[in-house]
């Protein structure tokens, strides 16, 4: 066991990136369901992310300074009148990641709006989930986002989840400028305002995009989640730097244009993991004796679970996030500011790129939650997400390596991801040419009156979803020379997706220098939580 | 013109009865009183012979079972076909039948019933879900009496992929294209010969064929 002060000549406490030295600690990486103890090469450059900002006091306090202050528009009192048409759009289960602890967000904003609009006369509110082709929440987890007073007087009729497939319930505005069709829930285009409420778990989320993708439907979404679209996108997390965002930006001034949006952003601070798992958020360099324990436990009692048990035990740790800020009003300078203190909270300065970076990729993603992380969402994850985790330049090389670290099992979730069984093992054995995916088969999936069926009256992604996963993972592809995942325990879900295995990620490593040359820079993005890189 | 079709078998997948229900409808609601017991007892001490052929051999079953229409009038049966439709059948569709079949429809498909039944206790129903198209079971009449024969082939098992097949072949569709919808194992060659299968309310056989062949499996009670 190295002693403590050894430890500590080996980094910059304040810094969030640390250079491997013959001395440092192993370090503690997702994997899937489970955790390795990596050594790792000398010199190699491990970024983590910043520690969790100071959450605000009082959220409520927050809430009702923030809708009486908002950016652009009247305070909610002046803009709520007796007997208008009021809707509450809401974020769904896919942010932020794992659900928080109780109460949410969501929760405590709805508890001020509510209560405002009553006291206004406002009694024809409705509360519509925002969850455009994602699967419909579970009745359990719509209870579980608002808390069971609001649950008991809205659910079943007056807090539903957005059906994008309802012939009824889809209302056609005005094109834009360059052709795209825009489409709104039918409720929320009759109403007189709309409350947007949003946790902005990653700068991706909020803006315009609340409006323009969270209400929509396959016409209207197809026009930016396509590949030409996110090849265009350096990054999706800046929008500036984003295809997506544009196309977004312009669906929603449409969308603003002709309803009168009232936007609730918010943002959450790094604290992901809580008491029992803290340790997770530390440097290992900072590990205690009783956290180094506590890891080796929690590695051993993993391995040895069921998978499925392990998913249960994981799923069932909330994160106790603080709310960091609220901001209101119109969209536009709402995001603004939310945008602000999103990055305050995640951006890390980097110097330069690398050849090989490598991601661990956890049990979690935003369309796993309660479910599995499938080929196709580790895909997404490591070429989508954790790949454009940065402001318009990537942390590896055009042409380098990434490793990935997850047992790519081969195990979907019936339930929840039917279309992209069909997905990964008819359409990918043919071609992994996302041009080729979208002309030849989207439409059918989108279609399928099976996958439309299981959307609109169970729990399952839309038919379609599986292509925007895809998609999703198309700049990524685009620029790296190869994908590695190491710990892959079959061969064939790594051949499909297009990728190499190794048994271990000292293989990997040994595999992407072969690849790069023996002089490669290597990065590893110590998530989670979440970081963002700022490479100059 | 669609390229494409949905073939939907009825019984267990669109409605919870069988051809026994119809069946005992007709007995119900034939002529005398006498007549009515008579056939109402004798249909009542048939269910469990019926449900034990069912279980062995569909066409047996099927076939056994057609020759209680015997002597029945042709407009006799249509009349009282629209009162069992209205009896028996409507209350008995699944609540998410029309969802489906109207899904079908907006993807572009031609919606095609494919029942055992026969094509005259069917049609009120074919009428009511807005189906294009029916491939059912027929009835052989001498002047305009029952026989109690089906005229061959009779619509059940392999040959409902037959069937099918011919269809698509005579309707100019592609069968890779079309999509099949059945509860029962003993569909299982209808949902293979189409190219979008889908288990609906699927009993334990099929849905383990369901899982292994990764079909969509979808509930609509």
């Amino acid at each position: 066991m190295r002693p403590f002060k050894t430890l500590q000549k080996l980094y910059d406490e304040e810094s969030q990136v640390v250079i491997t030295e013959k001395g440092s600690p192993p370090r503690a990486l997702f994997y899937g369901e489970g955790f390795l103890q990596e050594d790792l090469p000398v010199g190699t450059r491990v970024i983590f992310p910043r520690s969790p900002m100071a959450g605000v006091p009082n959220v409520k306090a927050a809430i009702r300074w923030a809708i009486n202050h908002p950016e652009g528009m009247d305070p909610l009192h002046a803009l709520l009148k007796p007997g208008m048409r009021l809707t509450c759009v809401i974020d769904d289960i896919s942010v932020p990641l794992p659900p928080m602890v109780t109460p949410d967000v969501r929760q405590s904003i709805l508890e001020v709006v509510l209560e405002l609009a009553a006291d206004s006369g406002v009694d024809d509110v409705h509360l519509v989930i925002a969850n455009a082709l994602h699967r419909r929440m579970t009745e359990a987890e719509m209870r579980r986002m608002v808390g069971p007073k609001i649950f008991d007087a809205y659910y079943p009729d007056r807090y539903y989840n957005h059906d994008a497939e309802d012939p009824d319930g889809i209302v056609a505005l005005e094109r834009t400028a360059h052709g795209e069709e825009v489409s709104v829930n039918r409720r929320v285009a009759e109403s007189d305002l709309i409350i947007y409420v949003n946790v902005n778990f990653v700068p991706m989320n909020g803006g315009h995009k609340s409006m323009g993708t969270g209400v929509s439907n396959y016409k209207s979404l197809r026009h930016h989640h396509n590949p030409k679209t996110i090849r265009d996108s350096d990054s999706y997390m800046e929008p500036k730097t984003s295809a997506l965002y544009r196309s977004n930006e312009r669906i929603g001034r449409n969308i603003d244009k002709h309803l009168k949006v009232f936007h609730i952003e918010t943002t959450l601070n790094n604290r992901m993991f809580g008491a029992p798992v803290d340790f997770l958020a530390k440097k290992e360099e900072d590990y205690t004796e009783a956290d180094r324990l506590k890891f080796q436990a929690m590695r051993y009692t993993l391995s040895k679970l069921p998978r499925a048990a392990a998913r249960k035990v994981l799923n069932a740790i909330p994160a106790p996030y603080d709310v960091t800020g609220v901001y209101a009003g119109a969209t536009e300078p709402t995001h603004a500011k939310t945008l602000e203190t999103s990055w305050k909270q995640y951006s890390v300065p980097v110097e330069g790129q690398s050849d090989i970076v490598i991601f661990p990729i956890p049990f979690i993603s935003p369309y796993s939650v309660n479910s599995i992380l499938n080929p196709l969402l580790v895909q997404v994850m490591g070429l989508g997400y954790f790949f454009n985790l940065n402001r318009g330049v990537p942390l590896v090389k055009k042409g380098g390596v990434l490793i990935l670290l997850h047992p790519a099992y081969d195990e979907f979730d019936p339930e929840h991801h039917p279309s992209y069984i069909e997905f990964f093992h008819r359409l990918l054995p043919e071609t992994r040419d996302s041009m080729k995916l979208e002309h030849k088969y989207e439409k059918e999936f989108a279609e399928n009156p099976s996958y439309v069926h299981l959307y609109r009256k169970n729990n399952a992604y839309h038919g379609v979803h599986p292509f925007y996963m895809w998609y999703w993972g198309e700049n990524g592809r685009q620029h790296v020379g190869k994908v590695i995942v190491a710990g892959a325990e079959n061969n064939h879900v790594p051949a499909l997706l297009g990728w190499d295995r190794t048994d271990t990620l000292t293989e990997a490593i040994e595999e992407a220098r072969g690849f790069m040359g023996r002089s490669a820079t290597i990065s590893l993005l110590r998530i989670a939580p979440t970081v963002m890189v700022d490479v100059k | 013109m669609p390229s494409k079709a949905a073939f939907f078998d009825v019984d267990g997948t669109l409605v919870k009865t069988n051809v026994v229900h119809v069946y005992a409808y007709y007995a119900m609601n034939r002529g005398s009183v006498l007549g009515i017991a008579g056939r109402t007892l004798s249909t009542a001490l048939s269910i469990p012979l019926f449900g034990a052929m069912d279980t062995l051999d569909r066409k047996t079953f099927n076939e056994f079972f057609y020759r209680y229409y015997a002597g029945l009038s042709e407009d006799r049966l249509i009349t009282i076909a629209e009162d069992m439709f209205e009896d028996v059948l409507q209350p008995a569709l699944f609540e998410q039948s029309q969802d489906l079949i109207d899904q079908a429809r907006r993807s572009g498909c031609k919606v095609v019933l494919v029942t055992g039944a026969l094509d005259f206790t069917m049609r009120p129903l074919a009428r009511h879900l807005g189906a294009d198209d029916m491939i059912a079971n027929k009835m052989q009449f001498v002047g305009g009496k029952a026989t109690g024969k089906v005229i061959p082939p009779i619509i059940e098992g392999a040959n409902k992929a037959n069937a099918i097949r011919a269809y698509c072949t005579k309707e100019g569709l592609t069968l890779d294209k079309c999509h099949g919808y059945s509860d029962s194992a003993s569909d299982y060659a209808m949902l293979a010969v189409v190219g979008r299968p889908t288990a609906v309310n699927p009993d334990l056989r099929l849905r383990s064929i369901a899982r292994a062949y990764n079909w969509p499996i979808l509930d609509l009670k």
